[in-house]
């Protein structure tokens, strides 16, 4: 009798062998090594070139580990560099942008998820309306509205300070926002809703009692998307704020790209580094949620 | 009786579509009546109507005597209980029990007291500060039921509470529900399409198509004397056998059978001769010796038998057409037999060929 315990080609029994090696692995593998290589080396480049001296980056050695570790260049950057006649370095721009993002993603998700708990659960005459012409405002292009926006801000009063950008970032989100909190509303039971009413709730309880507690998920994503975009935003800090008020991108655009002097490479890599820490820890942080917040403003042009 | 609801010329219509048309129903005080229909006849639209969670197009709804038609439904005295059960996932059972009585600002210690209470009558005191996400489906409908419970309200809406459960789970709470009735005495609406709650739960029916009631009884007499084609087909399972033939006199003949229906209890005192259709229960057609003693004897062949344990459903061959016949459990019948079938004609049902209304 052929023994029943071993594996032989001709008689297959139990979980079918896989090999390490194959061709589809190779493939797989190699092509995921070599994208990471392609993300990672500027990053490697510009940790590596912020942690130099400037004699040692004038020798040119570009992918070299630094021989001499100093952080002179961060502190450089983050306190000592100059924009125009400040020179506080990033510091002061980092402070801006903090005051500018806090108010911005409060403002814009509550009233985003507000906006999305009433389209989806208290539909009204022409609600659909109201949110199709909201959706449509995601569609028009920031560039034809930025002189208009440049005449309101100055007719009320706000123009170049720092809740003139908050305005300007609140009434901007709220499309994608509205869109977000609007669909993830309308996938909780219509029942809840109605087993709320008869427990004579009214709009404010059962948003803020049934609604918002179970819409945690969706609160983080919509946090993780205006943090990175708010925080990554240029065009709206660079128009409506004055030097005093800039955003840290903005005060590190004008570092990198000042003309005067000679160009101190090490430190305008930390100050990159600087700038682009926050969503970078939001990056990490978030994980999994970060992913669902891609694929949610995978319709954001 | 007092009448507890009152449902006055309702209409509800989404956009063009007419869901419910000049419906009217009374319900009397501590009546379970069950609203029975397939899918899409306007039973849980009227259940919402009731409830307060719909405008009525059309119509006045009255609960109590009051006119509600306007009110809100937390004002209207109902408690409602979901198909899904809707418990607030983030609230404990507790949280959940006492939720209506804090929007209605019920003192705590009376709120307290109506938890315990409803805990005890429903058997979840020691669930009481579990979340819902960690109840099974059982546990959970009875959190829901008590969540309507605790508001100590006059009329209880039920939509299709044990739809979610499984079969056996489905008839344990369904003789819990009889219990709670019989013990609270409250007035009960609930929706379901599954006959069988229906007919166990349900001091009447209300069958209902295309958002009219097309008869309102007792179960028995549903059972036993369907007003037209469409309730005598929908109540029973298997379903009723039907023939359609011509009806001369006290004689109905069928394409293949023929048979004196003189012993028929016809809904009215005379009846003109008409084409019909003829109607019999699988359980009421006789088989074995039983058979040769019916108003009609007949033969036929048996094409699948399907043993249920308890009885033995048979399809046989007869008239032209399949027939279902309900046997004796242990018959030991084959496919291929012939069997003797015979029906007798105080158990057959007649219905006009074009307006289906029962003769």
């Amino acid at each position: 009798m052929a023994d029943m315990t071993t594996n032989t080609a001709a008689d297959p029994r139990g979980p079918k062998p896989k090999r390490t090696f194959s061709r589809a692995n190779i493939f797989l593998y190699g092509t995921l090594i070599v994208v990471s290589m392609y993300y990672l080396l500027p990053l490697y480049v510009m940790i590596v070139t912020s942690l130099k001296g400037m004699p040692e980056i004038r020798m040119g050695n570009v992918f070299g580990p630094p021989v001499e570790v100093t952080f002179e260049p961060w502190v450089k950057a983050w306190s000592e560099a100059c924009t125009g006649i400040n020179c506080d370095g990033l510091s002061r721009g980092f402070g801006n942008s903090v005051r500018i993002l806090i108010p911005s993603i409060v403002l814009s998700i509550a009233i985003a998820s507000i906006n999305g708990y009433a389209l989806s659960n208290w539909k009204f005459k022409g609600s659909e309306t109201f949110f199709t012409i909201l959706i449509i405002g995601a569609f028009i292009p920031y560039q034809t509205m930025l002189y208009p926006i440049v005449i309101m801000l100055r007719e009320i009063g706000l123009m170049g300070s720092i809740w003139g950008l908050v305005l300007v970032h609140t009434v901007f989100g709220m499309p994608i926002l509205t869109l977000l909190f609007r669909n993830y509303f309308a996938a909780i039971p219509e029942e809840l809703f109605k087993a709320a009413r008869v427990d004579g709730a009214g709009f404010w309880q059962i948003y803020f009692q049934i609604m918002v507690p179970m819409a945690l998920p969706i609160f983080v994503v919509a946090i993780i998307l205006q943090v990175t975009g708010i925080w990554n935003d240029f065009l709206f800090g660079v128009i409506y704020t004055k030097p005093a008020t800039y955003p840290m991108t903005v005060q590190l655009n004008n570092i990198v790209n000042s003309v005067q002097g000679v160009k101190e490479y090490n430190v305008n890599m930390a100050a990159t580094l600087l700038t682009g820490l926050v969503p970078l820890v939001i990056y990490f942080a978030s994980g999994k949620l970060f992913v669902r917040g891609i694929a949610a403003g995978a319709v954001k042009g | 009786m007092a009448n507890s609801v009152e449902i006055k010329n309702l209409d509800l219509n989404f956009g063009a579509f007419k869901v419910l048309k000049q419906l009217n129903l009374d319900i009397a005080e501590g009546e379970f009546l069950v609203l029975l229909g397939s899918s899409g006849c306007g039973k849980s639209t009227l259940l919402n109507c009731i409830a307060g969670l719909l405008d009525v197009s059309d119509g006045q709804i009255f609960i109590k005597g009051e006119n509600v038609t306007w009110v809100e439904p937390s004002e209207r005295g109902i408690g409602m209980v979901f198909q899904s059960y809707a418990l607030y996932p983030q609230m404990t059972v507790r949280g959940n029990l006492s939720f209506g009585l804090k929007n209605a600002k019920v003192p705590k210690a009376e709120i307290a007291k109506r938890v315990d209470q409803a805990a005890k009558v429903l058997q979840i005191e020691a669930l009481l500060d579990r979340k819902p996400g960690a109840l099974s489906g059982g546990q959970r409908q009875r959190v829901a039921i008590g969540r309507a419970l605790v508001r100590d309200v006059d009329v209880f809406l039920f939509d299709e509470p044990l739809s979610n459960l499984d079969a056996k789970l489905r008839t344990d709470l369904r003789v819990e529900l009889k219990r709670l009735h019989q013990q609270l005495k409250n007035t009960m609406i609930y929706v379901t399409h599954d006959q069988v709650e229906a007919m166990t739960l349900a001091d009447r029916i209300s069958i209902m198509k295309n958002g009219v009631i097309e008869q309102l009884d007792t179960p028995e007499v549903i059972y036993a004397k369907p007003c037209n084609k469409y309730v005598a087909d929908f109540i029973g399972s298997p379903a009723m056998n039907l023939f359609t033939g011509q009806l001369e006199g006290t004689t109905f003949t069928a394409e293949g059978f023929s048979i004196d229906v003189g012993g028929y209890e016809f809904a009215t005192e005379t009846h003109s001769d008409t084409t019909a259709w003829l109607g019999i229960r699988p359980e009421h057609i006789l088989t074995g010796d039983a058979a040769h003693t019916a108003t009609y004897t007949g033969t036929a062949e048996i094409d699948i038998v399907e043993p249920m344990g308890s009885d033995t459903l048979v399809w046989v061959n007869f008239a032209g057409q399949s027939v279902r016949v309900r046997t004796d459990g242990q018959s030991g019948l084959k496919s291929g037999d012939a069997l003797t079938i015979g029906f007798d004609a105080a158990r057959l049902h007649l219905f006009d060929m074009t307006t289906e209304i029962r003769l």
